[in-house]
């Protein structure tokens, strides 16, 4: 199942619509920080709303691209993460280490754009 | 069939495909025993990470899901079983931060804060079996 990446200005926004297995995760993180450098692109919103299971290798590989993407000079926002799926990760003792997170994708664009305006 | 078992699902775990495929029906079984949406995701994560270790560690394995019952409540069993390389220390695999292939090593001490009971059972050169179960809350 690949993950659709939509580009909308110098944001990039993945957004997860199904369960990913680990090979479509690791996918998902060659084509983001790949197109990060291809787009020209500052930020990007990965919306994990559809994903109902975060488990120690999936949170690990976000929070592993998420780094990735900042050496590359773009910044990462995860939004979405659903309640339950919120609960099971403090539970299961995962975090998202220095990853920014957001409610929602409206969240997380408006975070990105009050980022850039305060740079510029 | 067993006293107290009412349905048994199988799943071949060789994949990260089959990893899905079992948190999945995982998720579907304690639902159907009307479980709370929260408590369905702790059995499917806990499912989630049982069955990668199977492929992390050895290869293939398989994860067996069951309804069983405790006095008056319903809950999800499932057993993790494998014929790997087995773990030298169970002490050890059990301790926050431990791992032997350069994963997270939040494995089995997370999963035994997802679930109401934990057991491990495993002997190196011949397997591990993990059996886990959550009554429904």
């Amino acid at each position: 199942m690949e993950v659709p990446i939509l580009k909308q200005g110098d944001i990039l926004i993945a957004t997860v619509q199904a369960a990913l297995t680990d090979s479509d995760l690791l996918q998902l993180r060659r084509a983001l920080v790949e197109k990060v450098v291809k787009a020209r692109a500052r930020g990007i919103i990965i919306d994990l709303t559809a994903m109902d299971v975060m488990d120690s290798f999936a949170s690990r590989t976000l929070r592993e691209m998420a780094h990735m993407i900042r050496l590359r000079g773009a910044e990462t926002v995860i939004v979405g993460i659903q309640p339950d799926v919120a609960f099971a990760m403090v539970q299961l003792g995962l975090s998202m280490g220095g990853v920014t997170t957001a409610l929602d994708l409206e969240e997380g664009l408006e975070y990105l754009h009050r980022r850039f305006t305060r740079m510029s | 069939m067993a006293a107290g078992v009412e349905n048994e699902i199988n799943v071949p775990i060789a994949s990260d495909h089959d990893v899905v495929v079992a948190r999945h029906k995982g998720r579907g079984l304690a639902t159907e025993l009307g479980f709370s949406a929260s408590d369905s995701t702790l059995v499917a994560t806990a499912i989630s990470e049982l069955a990668r270790n199977i492929v992390l560690y050895a290869g293939r394995g398989e994860i067996v899901l069951r309804t069983t019952h405790n006095s008056n409540r319903p809950g999800v069993m499932v057993v993790a079983r494998d014929k790997g390389p087995g773990i030298a220390s169970i002490e050890q695999a059990l301790r926050d931060g431990y791992s032997t292939s350069g994963s997270l090593g939040l494995g089995l001490p997370g999963v035994r804060r997802l679930v109401d009971e934990f057991e491990i059972v495993s002997e190196v050169g011949q397997g591990t079996t993990v059996t886990v179960r959550k009554w429904k809350g």
